[in-house]
């Protein structure tokens, strides 16, 4: 098979792209590749940034058609000065600003890259974090209450009551 | 120098021990990503702001000594030579990105060479460990210990919405990639891996060849790792990456005693006509030597080949890398050099096993 581009040399690299669900097949060579910066696997220019900037690109006349508003205003990071064109881009953030800058864009981009999830789950640093740590305790807690409450263990509540007011106590002398 | 000299500076220490399900797990690794509060991300950020980074790190951990991984020595990215780059990347110690573009880039590392902090890489730090053999948990024990000591001097950009926050958003939350690099020779011999790459890939995990993203499946060795980092916990990711390699040890075992039982004088003369050629050859490609050394790998697991060491493979797929070869050396090589000089240095290799036993 010749590459579709040139219709010289032998086609390479063959991938398939999925927009709308409409399929397209490309089979080029690795020069043609090269030339029009696209991917080639093992020259280590193709990244996971090309890819990004693909679903970021197509992320916004999507939500411009769905919700007309007007969220245009949101275009820049105040902190370090990157355009959201160009972190469409480079497909990368510039400063941890930049996610409270863009956050009406991301969850999308986020829901489509780690599987439909968009908050964090995992661990919380110990020291800056410490508060937060304390919090989520206490919401456990509250929780197992309820479900205590619900299956009428009205004794080992109390305990639990107990120990979240304690929590509480100190949660609040602590900060 | 002589070869056995030569050879034991190139490994890394932490390759030399033996790890769990080693005929199968060549390593673990995990992989943190971490950023500074109120700093720009190295992509962006001027010399100055790289600097102020490189040094606000290095002030509280430079020189350092953390538990028992021993003493954190610091490597400027811009003070090496091409090759010494290279042999760095070949080690798997930095990724290929840090040496591209450094700017105030640099990396942390353990005399054993299993813990290796890069700073100014795509995100200001990259916390990674390394483990011979199947041991994500204990990596994974590991980087987040290094992550505590790192958090307890310098303020992590982090949210409670988005966990960890990191320059591409592929890293965000955990900012955790584990890894686990295999060899399935006969998955690929039985062709079953083609059937089974595309299920891992449904289940948020991704296999690649052994130099990362893009990169080509070398000599049958595979890098499994997970693709999401947000939503999940470490743990919960870990245990998911480990079930399906224990699963993929479980087939490639199985699969191998197939061959043996179904065809054992073909995987034989299959085995030992690789040890021939590496043993014999004048001038050998990369593409070739690796095919081989998994072959020759095969057979010795599989015990058809005695008195070569099991670490052949994992040794020879990096000392015949071309910056090793350059290294080993001493002076820059053309392609047609390196194939010489592949050749010549396995030949050795395998001639020096022979000698030992």
């Amino acid at each position: 098979m010749y590459c579709q581009e040139c219709q010289q040399r032998p086609a390479t690299l063959h991938f398939t792209k999925i927009i709308n669900g409409k399929k397209n097949e490309f089979h080029i060579c690795e020069q043609c590749a090269k030339e029009k910066g696209d991917l080639i696997p093992g020259s280590n220019s193709f990244s996971i940034h090309n890819l990004l900037s693909g679903l970021l690109n197509f992320d916004q006349p999507l939500s411009d058609s769905n919700n007309p508003q007007p969220d245009k205003q949101v275009t820049q990071c105040d902190q370090c000065g990157l355009s959201y064109t160009k972190f469409a881009k480079i497909g990368r953030f510039g400063c941890p600003d930049c996610y409270k800058t863009f956050e009406s864009k991301l969850t999308p981009m986020f829901k489509r890259i780690h599987g439909g999830n968009t908050s964090h789950t995992g661990k919380i640093p110990k020291r800056i974090g410490s508060e937060l740590i304390e919090r989520k305790k206490i919401d456990q807690f509250k929780q197992k209450l309820q479900q205590l409450i619900i299956q009428e263990e009205f004794e080992e509540a109390a305990k639990v009551r107990d120990q979240i007011r304690m929590m509480e106590k100190r949660f609040e002398g602590g900060s | 120098m002589s070869l056995e000299k030569f050879i034991s500076d190139a490994i890394s220490p932490w390759m030399k021990r033996e790890g769990p399900d080693s005929d199968i797990v060549l390593s673990s690794r995990i992989r943190l990503a971490r950023n500074l509060e109120n700093h720009v991300f190295p992509i962006i950020s001027n010399e100055q702001q790289a600097d102020k980074v490189n040094r606000q790190i290095r002030k509280h951990y430079e020189n350092q000594t953390y538990g028992n991984v021993g003493v954190l020595s610091y490597i400027d990215i811009d003070d090496l030579k091409p090759i010494e780059k290279r042999v760095l990347v070949e080690k798997h110690l930095v990724s290929p990105n840090l040496t591209e573009d450094p700017k105030y880039s640099g990396v942390l590392m353990s005399d054993e060479e299993h813990v290796s902090i890069m700073i100014n890489e795509e995100d200001h730090l990259r916390i990674q460990c390394l483990f011979p053999g199947f041991q994500l948990i204990e990596a994974l024990t590991l980087a987040s210990g290094i992550d505590d000591w790192f958090e307890e001097k310098l303020n992590y950009a982090f949210d409670e919405q988005h966990g960890y926050l990191t320059s591409c958003p592929t890293n965000v939350g955990t900012g955790m990639r584990a890894s686990v690099m295999m060899h399935l020779p006969a998955l690929v011999l039985t062709q079953k891996i083609h059937r089974i790459v595309p299920a891992i890939n449904q289940l948020g995990l991704v296999v690649r060849g052994i130099y990362g993203e893009g990169s080509e499946a070398q000599g049958n060795v595979f890098q499994v790792s997970n693709q999401m980092t947000l939503g999940k916990s470490e743990q919960d990711i870990i245990e998911d990456l480990r079930g399906v390699v224990i699963q993929l040890i479980e087939e490639e075992r199985s699969a191998r005693k197939n061959l043996l039982e179904s065809s054992r004088i073909q995987l034989e003369d299959r085995v030992y006509r690789s040890l021939g050629i590496l043993s014999n050859s004048r001038i050998i490609q990369s593409k070739e030597a690796t095919k081989c050394l998994s072959d020759v790998r095969l057979g010795i697991d599989l015990k058809l080949i005695e008195g070569i060491s099991n670490t052949i493979l994992n040794e020879l797929m990096i000392l015949t890398q071309p910056g090793f070869l350059q290294q080993y050396a001493g002076e820059a090589l053309s392609p047609d050099e390196r194939d010489i000089r592949r050749a010549t240095l396995i030949r050795e290799r395998v001639k020096l096993e022979k000698n030992n036993e």
